[in-house]
């Protein structure tokens, strides 16, 4: 008898350490992250105060732009639904803070790659969703031309927090001139300080700068000048820590446009279920068990083509068809002269 | 023992309260950050901050470190607090004294100042000043000379640099000005109370704060040239003045913000110290034959100030603690450099955070701890 309940007891002890070590091995395929999101019925995401083309609200709060769409994707890939996405408006100076704290569950925020804020911060970066370069602004009538033209004492406004006030020293003193940075912390501000004659140029990205321009009193009297001095990829973030997060943030946003690369749009998407070419079908979920890898259903993919579209439609609707940035130069498909390449979904 | 028990039993626990709370705070944004590999430590704060600022007391570039990037930005701190103070003690006494006037216009007038700028938040009041001057300011090009030789433009205030020669004999000759001031109070003061002789100790102090600086132009070798600010252009339609000193539109906006906002309270304190001094004091000082001057200045005055000086303390802290609001018109002071700039390059959020809670404390502990003394010094010393 004592015999059978020592045998009884180790059984259960080799069971329950068995069991252990499988949802052990489940919970590693899991995602915190993911599990909240679902349970709250909406993805956090993090976008600028007001970027036209990459994240801009209406006057009845409607978000848009190609940055709003990579979380649109995400919440359509893991949600079901594009619209079920809290947008949370973040300065450059607040925006790590909000990610790393866990307030936002992706920051897509028109920001910069750059080594330090991926390694030292706590951040992950999970792909380029658009190539941009620091640029200056400056009034027609000043003549100038070309960066080589500033002189001593030029003063430059520009924004709180961001690569670009780093940029903007390493041009200046690399070609010796004294120059008077204004830094603002809301890109309002600095709009209306350099539109009231503070400053003499305005720096940001080209893409910020192209959309900014048009908020100046009078866009047409203002040029940007041809040079980039920087490498601005801009890029959606995720925290450290959540591998599978962070995977389906990246693959949300490979899916749109590898999506564009294979033809597949939003209103073609259910068609190409039958397509000929297995990485198309894989494109739309037809094939292979690609969403079970992070523990999504199969048509994962498919609904983010349907309900956002691809690369190009978000392209088209929030940068080139708003006239900020009609021509794509680097954003266009490497297949096209571009330099937009994602890893093949298979 | 059993009341030493009931008497420390509380405190111990309150203080062991604390203790833990601030042990699980701690612990608990330790695990949090090793969590997201985030790392603890000050040694950022020697690392090349590479980034540069508009305007600093002391010589700064990006290739210095974050300790002097947070350096710069505690001396503008401390720059515009500074004016701010000065500027809106003046104005405060001015306006509050004029509350006093039995002048109709005046006194309504002061009123009315005091009513309108207390009751507008100051971040707006911030905006206001800097957004409607730059609106209303002349391009460089265009600014007619203030003065003869200051141009106020959208750019700054541009007044002429002074170049000293041997400016050290100069100060000597102040700080010799300064010492024979006090030597002389204390001497007047000495025969006021021995033989009761009056001298005019403020008629001489002047005389000697103007005289001893001018023999060191006469026979010093000290020299003073103006250096003017000269119009530069810098494009077709753009200019700048190069040359003597500029004063940014940002600084001054806050300034000016800062003050006027403030000495609406310090009005009100002054207000309420000289109305505190009961009636019978100024009648009883004027029926023994002393001058309206003397019955201020003897009579009163002593007595306002203590009244006066403590809730004045608070409003110089308000306005230190006040001037982070600069950050909002890019005017470099310790939050925009230092808990904007400095920490956005380093992701050091705590880190930075802290340093700065702790410098604005000391700020403030170090302004209480002066006008504590200064209070102490005055307040009612019983024979």
């Amino acid at each position: 008898m004592f015999k059978l309940v020592k045998q009884l007891t180790s059984l259960v002890a080799m069971f329950a350490v068995l069991f252990a070590f499988s949802t052990e091995t489940m919970a590693a395929k899991k995602s915190k992250t993911l599990e909240n999101t679902k349970k709250r019925g909406f993805v956090r995401c993090g976008v600028s105060q007001g970027l036209p083309g990459f994240s801009n609200a209406d006057e009845s709060g409607n978000w848009t732009g190609i940055d709003v769409d990579v979380c649109r994707a995400v919440a359509a890939a893991t949600l079901g639904d594009a619209t079920k996405v809290k947008f949370t408006p973040l300065s450059a100076k607040e925006r790590f803070t909000a990610l790393t704290s866990g307030e936002i569950d992706i920051l897509s925020r028109n920001t910069t790659w750059t080594l330090s804020r991926d390694a030292d911060i706590g951040l992950t970066f999970v792909g380029v969703n658009f190539y941009d370069g620091q640029g200056f602004m400056v009034r027609k009538g000043s003549g100038i031309k070309s960066t080589s033209e500033f002189k001593n004492g030029t003063s430059v406004c520009t924004n709180l927090g961001t690569t670009t006030e780093l940029n903007m020293r390493d041009f200046f003193d690399s070609r010796g001139i004294s120059y008077e940075p204004v830094v603002f912390e809301k890109a309002d501000e600095v709009v209306a300080a350099y539109d009231a004659g503070r400053c003499d140029t305005y720096t940001t990205d080209k893409s910020g700068l192209a959309a900014q321009r048009t908020k100046l009193s009078a866009p047409d009297d203002h040029v940007v000048l041809p040079e980039t001095i920087s490498k601005e990829p801009l890029g959606p973030v995720v925290r450290q820590g959540d591998s599978v997060w962070e995977d389906i943030v990246r693959w949300s946003l490979n899916t749109m446009i590898e999506a564009e690369e294979y033809g597949v749009n939003s209103s073609n998407a259910d068609m190409m279920k039958t397509s000929n070419n297995p990485a198309i079908k894989r494109l739309v979920g037809a094939e292979g068990e690609l969403g079970a890898a992070f523990g999504l259903d199969n048509d994962w993919n498919l609904r983010i083509i349907k309900q956002v579209g691809n690369y190009g439609e978000s392209y088209k609707r929030n940068i080139a068809d708003t006239g900020i940035l009609p021509d794509r130069g680097p954003n266009e498909l490497w297949t096209k002269g571009g330099i937009l390449y994602v890893p093949p979904a298979r | 023992m059993n009341n030493i028990i009931k008497k420390f039993l509380p405190q111990i626990l309150a203080v062991l309260f604390v203790v833990l709370i601030f042990g699980f705070l701690t612990i608990n944004a330790q695990t949090n950050m090793d969590n997201r590999g985030i790392d603890f430590g000050f040694g950022f704060l020697s690392q090349e901050s590479s980034f540069d600022v508009q305007f600093s007391l002391i010589e700064y570039s990006g290739s210095d470190s974050y300790a002097r990037a947070f350096l710069v930005g505690l001396l503008n701190t401390l720059l515009v607090s500074f004016i701010s103070i000065i500027f809106c003690t003046i104005l405060g006494v001015i306006i509050g004294v004029a509350r006093l006037s039995s002048n109709y216009l005046i006194k309504n007038s002061a009123a009315w100042y005091v009513e309108f700028f207390r009751n507008i938040p100051l971040l707006l009041q911030i905006f206001f000043w800097y957004y409607a001057a730059l609106r209303a300011l002349p391009l460089p090009e265009k600014a007619n000379a203030w003065f003869g030789v200051t141009y106020m433009t959208v750019k700054g205030y541009y007044i002429p640099a002074m170049v000293w020669e041997n400016l050290n004999v100069f100060l000597y000759c102040g700080l010799a000005a300064i010492i024979s001031i006090i030597v002389l109070r204390n001497y007047a003061n000495n025969l006021r109370d021995t033989q009761g002789k009056q001298i005019p100790v403020l008629l001489y102090s002047i005389a000697l704060l103007i005289i001893l600086p001018l023999l060191s132009f006469l026979f010093g070798g000290v020299s003073l040239e103006f250096e003017l600010p000269q119009l530069k252009k810098l494009s077709k339609i753009s200019y700048i003045y190069e040359g003597g000193i500029s004063l940014p539109p940002e600084l001054i906006a806050l300034v000016l913000a800062l003050s006027l906002y403030t000495s609406t309270f310090v009005a009100e304190c002054v207000r309420a110290g000289i109305e505190g001094v009961s009636k019978g004091q100024k009648e009883a000082a004027a029926s023994v034959g002393l001058t309206p001057n003397q019955v201020l200045k003897l009579v009163i005055m002593p007595q306002a100030l203590r009244i006066i000086i403590p809730p004045t303390t608070n409003q110089y802290l308000n306005l230190t603690k006040n001037s982070s609001l600069a950050a909002a018109i890019a005017y470099p002071d310790l939050v925009l450099v230092f808990a904007g700039t400095a920490l956005m390059q380093t992701g050091k959020a705590i880190e930075i955070v802290s340093i700065t809670m702790l410098t604005y404390l000391t700020i403030s502990l170090t302004i209480a701890a002066i006008m504590n003394w200064y209070n102490k010094k005055i307040e009612i010393k019983e024979k």
